[in-house]
């Protein structure tokens, strides 16, 4: 990759061992004719437990770093470990079971079935991973609680507010007890109250000791993380870690 | 993710999505209702044909004048209808020459009006001997048959069948009146019993007399004999009679197998032509119908794949919660093998209650077996998942991401 000079390698400047390790990925979109580059080069790894915000214009590439991040989709060149596990080219069924299993998504737009009430969009990731179903109704329950929806677990998303369905869907996340949460704008369709009880729920998450990734664009939400990892034209261009957590 | 667990989802699927669901079962349902009641009705048909047929008598041969292969042009002049006599029946009653005959009836028919009781109804007049009655299988509950006395005497009697006693005598009973037939008075001895059977003439209007009774005044001119019926001694030596008949007429009649002016017809020869017709009617129609069932099957794939384009975020969604393809596949294939199992159950269900109320309807008796209804089943089921590998397959192939952006 001819423009590698432009990744920043930060990986040793984190104490904590790397949970995730992508070394000079690239993506390449092909539509007939066309190529977008949404990835150049891009080289950075995340310790275990860390607190991680990615932010950078729109288009720059951010969601695109976050599909390789979690193993929805796969980098066209370059390297991507999870866990210490290279998960380049692994088989669709093998990238099913480690997002399954290791991986909680919180997606902006919720990204809820409409047909199924909160419990049952909550207990969906532990169906595929073979939970017996008074286990996961228990599960869920558990995790709706957590996200302070004890009253809501019957009513479907239509019923509830974009910030219940948010925390339903962080639910969802959590329900699996994974080591890695990751969010692409979760605060993105929320008001500012919202927003902070979502991201009153990722400190907690993070505070157990959960690595946490999330995109956003707004700087108070990026504050909230521990290090912010500046994205432009897919490249990393920039790499503040700040030992304290919030900035002061 | 069990099974148990996968037909759970496409049940919660198939509910979600109520009116379709239901609009494509309907399909499934009149295809399968419809194969299951064509079916069941040229079944009963030929039921009906066989039954009839053999209500004429068990065990059953019949010899016919006419040559069984009608080419050969040097007997073709000759009138066949007078080929066979008196004597012919004689031989073959003969058990000495054909031991595996236990009875033999000959007998000839003209068709003449009868008139009784100032009403006057033409029907078919049947000469023959007291053996009539066993060897076509019929009895005769009020009144009794004529006799061998009778017979040879030529008495004036007759024994009529039901219709012919309806139309002639009413609701009276028949038997000790007196019909006119030709200018001849004859005195009605007993009423047939009904045989429901319609193969070769309506079986129940017809007058039985003796044969000399027959040839002396109401031959109208045919006193020959058209059939001899022959009764074997039990359905294993069927064969065996039908052999010495054969033999037997031969040699009455000089002539060897290639100029044989005379054929000898089984029960089940004459069942297999009838029933052939029926069979024909009932592989037409139950074509047409199968098409109909085909019909519902594309419409179950029609439906499988607009839910998989509908349902392409939700695909993406489980996905990326953990679902691997093969649980995708399984997941859409179970949802339409439901479809066509609850379509073809339903399709079942209204097969029986047609084939038990058509028969009121139509009058016509509709077959119902189970053999039809698990086959039925079975289509639906294969119908279903035929429909639903193509969909199934594309939603398992989308990649998670791709399915996930889309709108
Ligand atoms: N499936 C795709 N096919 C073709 N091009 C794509 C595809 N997905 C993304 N791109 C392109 O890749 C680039 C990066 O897109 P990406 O979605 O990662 O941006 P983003 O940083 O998340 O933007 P936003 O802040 O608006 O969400 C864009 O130029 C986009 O047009
Ligand atoms: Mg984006």
């Amino acid at each position: 990759m001819t423009l590698s000079t432009f990744g920043t390698s930060r990986a040793e400047a984190v104490g904590a061992p790397a949970i995730l390790e992508l070394v000079d990925v690239g993506k390449t979109y092909r539509t007939g004719a066309l190529t977008v580059e949404a990835l150049r080069g891009v080289t950075l790894s995340v310790g275990d437990g860390d607190y991680v915000a990615i932010m950078g214009p729109s288009g720059s590439g951010k969601s695109t770093l976050m599909h390789i991040l979690s193993c929805l989709d796969v980098p066209t060149t370059g390297r991507y470990s999870l866990a210490g596990e290279d998960v380049s080219g692994l088989a669709e069924r093998q990238l099913a079971e480690i997002r399954n299993r290791r991986i909680g998504f919180v997606f902006q737009q919720f990204n809820l079935l409409a047909s199924m009430s909160a419990w049952r969009n909550v207990e969906l990731p532990l169906v595929y991973a073979g939970v017996s179903r008074p286990e996961r109704r228990a599960r869920a329950l558990e995790a709706l609680g957590r996200v302070g929806l004890a009253e809501r677990v019957d009513h479907r998303p239509g019923e509830l507010s974009g910030g219940q369905q948010q925390r339903v869907s962080i639910a969802r996340a959590l329900v699996t007890d994974p080591t890695l949460i990751l969010a692409d704008e979760p605060t993105g369709n929320l008001d500012s109250v919202s927003t902070a009880e979502v991201l009153a729920l990722f400190r907690d998450l993070h505070e157990q000791g959960r690595t946490v990734v999330l995109i956003t664009h707004e700087a108070e939400v990026a504050a909230e993380a521990d290090r912010t990892i500046r994205v432009l034209d897919g490249r990393v261009v920039g790499d503040d870690a700040r030992a304290g957590g919030r900035t002061p | 993710m069990t099974w148990l667990e996968t037909v759970r989802t496409a049940f919660d699927a198939i509910r979600s999505r109520r009116m379709r669901s239901a609009l494509t079962m309907l399909g499934i349902l009149i295809g399968i209702a419809a194969v299951m009641l064509t079916v069941g009705l040229g079944q009963g048909a030929q039921a009906q044909v066989a039954s009839q047929i053999n209500a004429l008598g068990s065990n059953l041969l019949i010899v016919t004048p006419g040559s069984a292969t009608a080419v050969g042009g040097i007997r073709g002049g000759r009138g066949s209808a007078t080929t066979l006599t008196a004597s012919d029946a004689a031989v073959l009653a003969d058990a000495r020459v054909a031991p595996d005959i236990a009875a033999v009836a000959p007998v000839s028919t003209s068709s003449q009006s009868v008139v009784a009781n100032g009403q006057n109804w033409t029907t078919s007049i049947v000469g023959t001997t007291p053996q009539w009655p066993v060897v076509r299988a019929r009895s005769t509950p009020t009144g009794r048959f004529f006799t061998a006395a009778e017979l040879s005497a030529g008495a004036p009697v007759a024994v009529i069948g039901s219709t012919t006693a309806e139309q002639l005598f009413g609701l009276r009973s028949p038997v000790g009146q007196t019909v006119s037939i030709g200018g001849a008075q004859l005195t009605v001895i007993g009423e047939l019993n009904p045989a429901g059977s319609t193969v070769g003439g309506d079986q129940d209007d017809q007058v039985v007399v003796p044969a000399t009774t027959f040839a002396a005044d109401l031959s109208a001119g045919t006193p020959s004999i058209s059939s001899i019926y022959l009764e074997a001694v039990n359905q294993q030596d069927l064969s065996a009679a039908y052999q010495e008949a054969t033999n037997a007429m031969l040699t009455a009649h000089g002539v060897t197998t290639a100029t044989a002016d005379f054929q000898v017809g089984s029960q089940a020869a004459l069942v297999q032509t009838a029933t052939s017709t029926a069979r024909t009617l009932t592989v037409l129609l139950a074509g047409i119908a199968a098409i109909s069932l085909l019909v519902g099957g594309i419409g179950v794939m029609n439906i499988m794949l607009v839910s998989v384009t509908e349902r392409i975020r939700e695909i993406g969604l489980r996905k990326a919660l953990g679902a691997t393809p093969r649980v995708i596949l399984r997941q859409f294939l179970t949802e339409a093998s439901l479809l066509g199992l609850a379509g073809g159950m339903l399709g079942v269900g209204l097969g029986v209650i047609g084939a038990l109320t058509l028969p009121q309807v139509l009058e016509q008796p509709v077959t119902l077996s189970a053999t039809a209804a698990l086959g039925a089943l079975a289509v639906s089921l294969v119908i279903g998942i035929a429909a639903g590998v193509y969909p199934a397959g594309r939603a398992a192939r989308l990649a998670p991401i791709d399915a996930l952006r889309s709108e």
